[in-house]
């Protein structure tokens, strides 16, 4: 390639340091035998082992997974019908409407849906945090099999219409096996929201249910312990997991897919 | 034929419309109904029809637009938002364009890295500043000592606009990339070998050509930072001092706190007309300028 | 009754005018081709034949049925695409399977059926391959051997062969050919090649501008076109315009700008102010100036000229032969004389000259005396 400018990969280094930096200090501060997150004092898995014994954290942390799989298994059933749709006729309407939720701030899906539901007089609790945690989730699953469907060559439907499949048959043998990857990364990615949502769940939740997000911020307001950074790390190592496999399997991911303006 | 193809299609538009109709349509027509409801004795919401009348008043948006408190506190959260903007920017045009020249082959490994940290809890990103900024660690000590040297007072850098500006920059900067990478790499490299064999220098071919040509960039990532910026209560709640609170703030505490239902959808619906007009200004600039394709893609996103 | 009948059919895309009015009767039977340049229609009436695409005006009948409320799979019509769009994550065989199974034959019979398919095509072994493991020419087999193994009434092709190098194009034309024999099915086939046209087709409709110009053998397309752009785009040829000097006794006389009075075979019922003799290069006849005049079966359409460019191809040269006035003409000798020299260098006064019969008269300006 060219001379390689010096500056700019100064410039660029110092971004990505700026970004892992305050990361890989949660994670190494998890192994630290000290109650204050300050200054190195020797290695211990001790926090993890207290976090383990954590009623609440274990309580919280059931919470999430079952509100994160339901979600993400709703979310990717409509988004997927949601992408389809969106890339067979461009409807206005739908467009908007799973578009929304990731365009405007948090706060506002989540306040609008704590009246909903108040006024519902449905109980704030586990559902409505999964019915929540549906809505804004279908927009990302949507924007992921349509950008799937994209790069899909559209004369294999045509083909299989030809060779005697109803559309609905076109869809499960040639479309659905061929955007499946698409499918399967929108769901993790779902997941992964869901399971990471913190703003929309703090007003959704109502007072007795926790998960983790939630528990995460009581402890960092009320008491903070190196539990904190435990808990974080193993979390980000989750999510870590599930981001590789996710766009290996669909590598628009990574592209501007999945933002909007 | 045209009516099963008809068909077909509610059946595969229709849950998902349906779904967010209920969930994200309804809630949102109903906050600003309650806007102009009056709040509740214990907090909430009156009934609606009292006394066999309809009970609707504009008495919230009169506290809004009287009570300049509120005001400024919500351009105080503009400012904010701006000024993350800009150090976003500033930030983040190294980090495309660097992956931009990259080889091919290294740019999907660049970029996952750039996303990871996004994919990270929210709170965790918020929780490792309070770790950096907290008094006993390495960087408050530092610069503490260095300000002792030079006869200061010491400066807490927790729970400081400081604090709370760094930690929104920190939250921000991959929605700035992404954008800015995608036109970036679409630029034709021939243009800056013609400027630099008219006799450009590298700050000239920069400014003059580079950048112009990444506005249509620039302008979705400013409108993917700002609009979240704007309704963020996380940071200041976590990380702020009392002086620091934004519109985001304002808006829970009203709802769980305060409990004023009315007067937090009205906050929430000033917030919401602000976001929607910025997002649609960016959108109509980028569609406007002669732009690369991923701006119009985004804008018709 | 024709198998396939296109009956007075439009279609029509905001302004633009894709197919209008197009009438075509196929044969059973029949390898048909439709020829045209790009943006002349056939496509998009190739696509409203399958079921992609529906009619504004008119209809398509295939044995007497209208297919106007038939979805794609409910027709006995299969497309071998440009593309090929065979299934990337299906074997060969599951390929050739998948009408099959969309047409519920019993599964102790699909992997007999799609042997035969296979062996028709000349890709026996080749079943347990996925598509990215094949050549273009393999691909191209299992695409024509998946439409064919449910034996539907009519196969459509879509410039099937664009993709294939020369050498491989050649050898897949021939292919085809044997293989419509074979089979006997109907051939629907859509090229913008003329020379492709010419060498598969039993028929072929000419189009331009979404209107058929010409429907019928490749033979008398080529000696007889209806119009001037028929005769313009199948092979090279000389349009001599000009106005009807006369009209008698089976001749007609055309006054053509820097040439002269020709004279063409062609009878006329009423004679027409103007017209068009298309005139193929490869029938005039090009001499030395001085020998012509003295041979003893000159034609009597005879003019002189100079030698100006010439293009040497190997097996024929073109030699192009400019009058006195101005008038450009391209002739065509094949190279067979002895030796390796030319007949003729640049600069060489010569005599071009053709019988009467040799030309073909083109009445009005697009509209031809007689045609099929």
């Amino acid at each position: 390639m060219r001379r390689r400018p010096i500056g700019l990969w100064a410039a660029a280094l110092a971004g990505y340091a700026f970004l892992y930096v305050p990361l890989l200090i949660v994670i190494v501060y998890s192994f630290n035998d000290s109650r204050l997150n300050a200054e190195w004092v020797g290695f211990t898995f001790g926090w993890y082992d207290k976090l383990f014994h954590n009623q609440d954290m274990l309580l919280a942390a059931g919470n999430s997974l079952l509100i994160g799989l339901t979600a993400s298994a709703v979310a990717t059933l409509l988004g997927t019908m949601a992408g389809l749709a969106m890339y067979r006729y461009r409807p206005r309407l739908l467009s908007i409407l799973v578009l929304a939720p990731i365009a405007i701030p948090e706060i506002l899906m989540g306040v609008s849906l704590l009246i909903f539901f108040v006024l519902l007089n449905l109980t704030l609790g586990l559902v409505s945090v999964a019915l929540a945690h549906i809505a804004f989730c279908i927009g990302f699953v949507a924007i992921v099999v349509r950008s799937r469907l994209a790069g899909m060559d559209e004369s294999l439907t045509e083909a299989a219409r030809d060779c005697g499949a109803s559309p609905l048959n076109a869809f499960r043998y040639v479309t659905l096996p061929l955007i499946m990857p698409g499918v399967i990364a929108g769901a993790l990615m779902a997941f992964t929201l869901s399971i990471d949502d913190f703003v929309i769940t703090f007003f959704t939740a109502g007072a007795g249910t926790v998960t983790l997000p939630l528990q995460i911020y009581s402890m960092i307001k009320i008491a903070v312990t190196p539990e904190v950074n435990a808990v974080s790390t193993l979390l980000m190592l989750l999510t870590l997991a599930l981001i590789i496999v996710a766009s290996k399997l669909s590598p628009s991911l990574l592209g501007t897919d999945e933002e909007n303006a | 034929m045209q009516a099963r193809a008809r068909l077909g299609r509610w059946l595969v538009s229709g849950p998902p419309v349906l779904y967010l109709l209920v969930f994200f349509a309804a809630p949102a027509l109903i906050m600003v109904l309650a806007s102009f409801r009056t709040p509740g004795d214990f907090g909430g919401l009156a009934p609606l029809v009292e006394d066999g009348r309809l009970d609707l008043n504009l008495d919230s948006y009169a506290r809004f637009f009287t009570e300049s408190v509120y005001a400024q506190i919500f351009v105080k959260s503009v400012w904010y938002a701006l000024l993350t903007t800009l150090f976003c920017l500033l930030l983040a045009y190294p980090l495309a364009a660097l992956i931009a020249r990259s080889a091919k082959k290294h740019r999907d490994l660049l970029l996952l890295l750039v996303i990871l940290p996004f994919w990270s809890n929210f709170l965790i990103r918020i929780y490792a500043w309070m770790i950096i900024l907290g008094p006993n660690a390495a960087l408050a000590k530092t610069v503490n000592g260095a300000l002792g040297w030079l006869g200061h007072e010491p400066v807490p850098l927790l729970f400081s606009s400081f604090a709370v500006l760094v930690c929104l920059v920190y939250v921000h900067l991959p929605f700035m990339v992404l954008p800015l990478y995608a036109n970036l790499e679409k630029h034709d490299r021939a243009l800056l070998d013609a400027a630099q064999d008219l006799g450009a220098g590298a700050w000239q071919r920069f400014w003059r050509i580079t950048f112009p040509l990444s506005l249509p960039g620039v302008y979705a990532g400013a409108a993917l930072v700002f609009i979240p910026a704007l309704g963020i209560f996380a940071i200041p709640d976590i990380l702020g001092g009392p002086e620091d609170s934004l519109i985001g703030n304002v808006i829970k505490q009203q709802f769980l706190e305060t409990r004023d239902w009315p007067f937090g959808s009205v906050l929430s619906i000033v917030l919401t007309v602000a976001a929607l007009v910025l997002a649609g200004t960016a959108a109509w600039i980028g569609r406007g300028s002669l732009g690369t394709p991923s701006s119009a893609e985004v804008a018709r996103a | 009754m024709a198998l396939l009948e296109i009956q007075n059919v439009t279609r029509r895309f905001g302004e633009f005018t894709a197919v209008d009015g197009v009438s075509i009767d196929i044969q059973a039977g029949e390898f048909f081709t439709l020829l045209g340049p790009s943006g002349c229609g056939k496509t998009t009436l190739l696509r409203m034949i399958a079921g992609f695409d529906l009619p504004d005006g008119g209809r398509i009948v295939l044995n007497g049925m209208d297919l106007a409320e038939r979805p794609p799979e409910e027709r006995p019509v299969r497309t071998v695409f440009q593309s090929y769009a065979l299934f990337p994550h299906m074997t060969v065989e599951g390929n050739i399977a998948f009408p099959l199974q969309m047409a519920k034959t019993p599964g102790t019979a699909i992997p007999g059926k799609v042997q035969e398919a296979l062996e028709d095509v000349r890709l026996t072994g080749f079943g347990k391959r996925y598509p990215h493991e094949l050549s273009g020419g393999q691909k191209q087999r299992v695409a024509i051997g998946r439409a064919l193994v449910t034996h539907p009434t009519v196969l459509l092709l879509d410039e099937p062969l664009a993709a294939l190098d020369a050498k491989l194009r050649e050898e897949m034309q021939i292919e085809l050919i044997n293989l419509q024999k074979e089979v006997g099915i109907t051939f629907v086939y859509v090229t913008h090649d003329q020379t492709e046209a010419l060498a598969l087709s039993h028929r072929i409709a000419v189009m331009n501008k979404g209107r058929v110009e010409q429907i019928d053998e490749p033979s008398r397309l080529y000696s007889f076109p209806a119009s001037r752009f028929v005769a313009d785009f199948i092979g090279t040829c000389n349009l001599l315009e000009g106005a009807i000097a006369s009209s008698s006794d089976g001749i007609v006389a055309v006054e053509v700008a820097g040439l002269g009075t020709v004279r063409v075979a062609a009878a006329l019922p009423a004679a027409p102010p103007a017209g068009t003799i298309a005139l193929r290069p490869e029938k005039i006849r090009v001499q030395a100036a001085a020998a012509a005049s003295a041979a003893a079966d000159r034609p009597d359409n005879h003019f002189l000229g100079t030698v100006t460019e010439y293009l040497y191809l190997g097996d024929v040269t073109v030699y192009i032969v400019t009058t006195p006035a101005g008038r450009k003409l391209e002739t065509l000798l094949a190279n067979s004389g002895a030796g390796r020299t030319k007949f003729f260098e640049v600069g060489d006064a010569v005599e071009v000259s053709w019988p009467v019969d040799a030309g073909h008269f083109i009445g009005q300006p697009d509209r031809s005396v007689s045609s099929t």
